[in-house]
């Protein structure tokens, strides 16, 4: 059973503002019959921009149709540009929060606001484009993309949790891994500029290699039921055990020169090597 | 009406009365141990006996052809390991695509096991959740160690030919395993009359306590045990037992014998004007599984353009439990594998709901259901896009 918050259980209960804006002219519609959950959010915007009327059609579970009533609660009275600066998180906040596996709900609410403006606005909406990841529930990158950077997801788990992609046949996991891994590496980028030629001390590569091995290595390890363990940095070689299934692995040594080292090199300093604890 | 309606059976039921009275005194005064040589102990061991030859009774079996187990998961797992470490040469399995994860998952991860990879066939079923056993024959091979078929379905009620089955796989040297934990005190079971070579079944489904499982083994059949420990259960299981909770088996299994009757007569009827009344009320309502062929007690039906977990929580608040293969209440976000295997139609995979009864529902309870589901599937329908657009698609 889920766990869901007292405003949630109201919103679902007593959901205000379903039915038609029969003369709506901002309309927004999101998500499919196949999909499992789909929003038709219906607003009424006058001369200044401001939303002076809002209802919602749902199908999905309760908290799809808390979401829904959340949002159009939220949006009426308020003006177009402010509206459209409302993110999933302020749905959610709303309703006191969400179980994690059902964030997606407060992500369709956003983007059936966006589809909403877009529609007022007459120009098309962004996320049309890019490619498709998730066929299972037609999620492209750029979504993807927006989610990890929007709510911070660090894991496939989380991505799914927030687009739903990945969360049917589980094909395209090692490809949101991917697309995980490049939104962390330009976020790090952005932020602690780890590369280039400088100096650091031993402490500082042991945790920049620990970081590395945490936010990359191991998730990919992992997969293969793998996993690395830090042993010791000793000037610029680096000391590592494999564990669980790369320990006994034939192509282990493979995976410290061409995947690790590499990641080490890209990512802290290219000078650095990595060598598999013999003790 | 303000207590609970509880069709949620096929998930768990509720322990018998009768059960409770006779499991009490081994948790307090009769404490022993069933392996002790004292008469304290030995007193324990009698009434296990007791127990499981009315356990063996209720499924015509011998009573030494039975292991006591924890539960359902772990009778299927010492089945169909037992199976394929009989077969070491054998990397071929075959069971279905509507196994209850026990097996499928386990089908499915044989190599974390045995350490070889194993090739699984599942067949598939059609849109009333019927088997075709030409595929099944046509799947069995040389390299096939081991079938494993559920009886009943859990989330459809749909019994499987396991007898016939069992029959097909004996002629080609092929062990065969049922996972009986929805059809055992539902339905009559006769393992004499059968070729099944183990079969599973869980307590808690038939109004016994959670946490005691048995496995059939059919004399002759190799056996290599799951638990390996003390020579409780001859060597086949080791682990004290629960004696407390195969006291209360062997009471449950006595009950459901004498109420097996009921459970096809009045249990079906309430079953049955529970899904007619709603069947016939409320529009786009598809019934999921074969009519005839399941189960007496399962309902499960699909209200097309709504979402199973709304239709739940809803019954919930009235204190109505029943259950959903929606993607919503799995955790995971597509239907459950039964109804896409089934092929029911997008439409409607999302908005199934199983109503599962036992001896203890009403006729009021059931006019308690009628009465108030379908104003439920309106409020959602009135909220549904895909309702008001239904005539357009």
């Amino acid at each position: 059973m889920w766990d869901y918050t007292e405003t949630v259980k109201d919103h679902f209960l007593n959901p205000r503002n379903v039915g038609q804006i029969d003369d709506a002219n901002a309309v927004g519609e999101v998500g499919s019959l196949a999909c499992g959950d789909a929003l038709k959010l219906m607003l009424k915007v006058d001369v200044n921009e401001v939303i002076t009327d809002a209802k919602f059609q749902t199908f999905g579970c309760a908290s799809a149709i808390a979401s829904s009533s959340a949002l159009t609660e939220m949006v009426k009275g308020m003006k177009l540009s402010d509206a459209a600066k409302i993110t999933n998180a302020d749905i959610a906040d709303f309703l006191g929060g969400l179980p994690k596996e059902k964030m997606h709900c407060s992500v369709m609410g956003r983007e059936a606001l966006e589809a909403a403006i877009a529609n007022y606005r007459g120009v098309p909406l962004p996320t049309v484009e890019g490619e498709v990841v998730c066929e299972c529930f037609g999620v492209t990158d750029i979504e993807v993309r927006r989610a990890i950077a929007e709510s911070h997801l660090r894991t496939v788990e989380e991505v799914t949790n927030f687009t739903k992609a990945g969360g049917g046949c589980g094909k395209c996991h090692d490809r949101l891994q991917e697309i995980l891994n490049e939104s962390a590496t330009s976020v790090k980028a952005k932020i602690i500029p780890l590369r280039g030629p400088k100096r650091m001390t031993t402490i500082q590569k042991i945790k920049a290699v620990e970081d590395v091995f945490e936010r990359e290595v191991r998730p990919t390890l992992r997969k293969d039921g793998g996993d690395i363990e830090l042993i010791d940095v000793d000037g610029d070689t680096v000391i590592v055990s494999l564990r669980g299934a790369c320990g006994s692995c034939a192509k282990s040594r493979t995976t410290l020169k061409e995947y690790v080292e590499k990641k080490l090199r890209e990512q802290i300093l290219d000078t650095l090597t990595v060598e598999e604890d013999r003790a | 009406m303000n207590s609970i309606v509880y069709m949620d059976n096929n998930a768990t039921t509720r322990v018998a009365p009768e059960v409770v009275e006779v499991m009490m005194p081994y948790f307090s005064d009769l404490y022993g141990n069933p392996s002790s040589m004292h008469t304290f102990g030995g007193q324990v061991g009698a009434a296990l006996v007791q127990a499981r030859t009315k356990i063996a009774n209720l499924l015509g079996a011998s009573p030494d052809e039975l292991v006591f187990t924890s539960c359902g998961t772990e009778s299927d797992s010492t089945a169909i390991l037992s199976a394929v470490r009989a077969n070491p040469e054998k990397r071929h399995v075959v069971t279905t695509r509507v196994e209850h994860p026990a097996v499928k998952n386990l089908a499915e991860n044989l190599h974390a096991f045995t350490g070889h990879k194993y090739r699984v066939t599942q067949l598939g079923v059609d849109s009333h959740g019927l088997l075709n056993l030409d595929e099944y024959e046509k799947a069995l091979t040389d390299d096939t160690a081991v079938v494993s078929v559920m009886w009943a379905n859990n989330e459809t009620g749909v019994i499987f030919p396991v007898k016939e089955m069992a029959a097909i796989a004996k002629a080609r040297g092929i062990l065969f395993h049922t996972d009986a934990v929805q059809a055992v005190g539902k339905i009559p079971i006769n393992l004499q009359d059968t070729a099944i070579n183990f079969l599973s079944l869980s307590g808690h489904k038939l109004h016994a306590p959670k946490g005691i499982g048995v496995l059939y083994v059919r004399k002759g059949t190799p056996f290599s045990p799951f638990l390996i420990g003390g020579h409780q259960e001859k060597g086949r299981r080791g682990g004290t037992e629960n004696t407390a909770a195969i006291v209360g088996l062997g009471r449950a299994c006595e009950l459901a014998g004498a109420r097996m009757t009921v459970e096809n007569t009045r249990v079906k009827l309430l079953r049955d004007k529970l899904e007619k009344g709603l069947l016939s009320t409320i529009p786009n309502a598809i019934l999921n599984g074969h009519e005839f062929m399941r189960l007496p007690n399962t309902s499960n039906i699909s209200f097309e353009y709504i979402e199973g977990e709304a239709i739940l929580l809803h019954l919930n608040t009235l204190g109505i439990c029943a259950s959903s293969g929606s993607a919503c209440t799995s955790g995971s976000l597509e239907p459950s594998h039964v109804m896409r295997a089934m092929g029911v139609p997008f439409t409607a995979a999302h908005g199934s709901i199983r109503f599962s009864l036992s001896i203890y529902n009403t006729e009021e309870e059931v006019d308690f259901v009628l009465q108030h589901l379908p104003p439920i599937i309106e409020k959602l329908r009135n909220m549904s896009p895909f309702w008001h657009n239904r005539h357009k698609a």
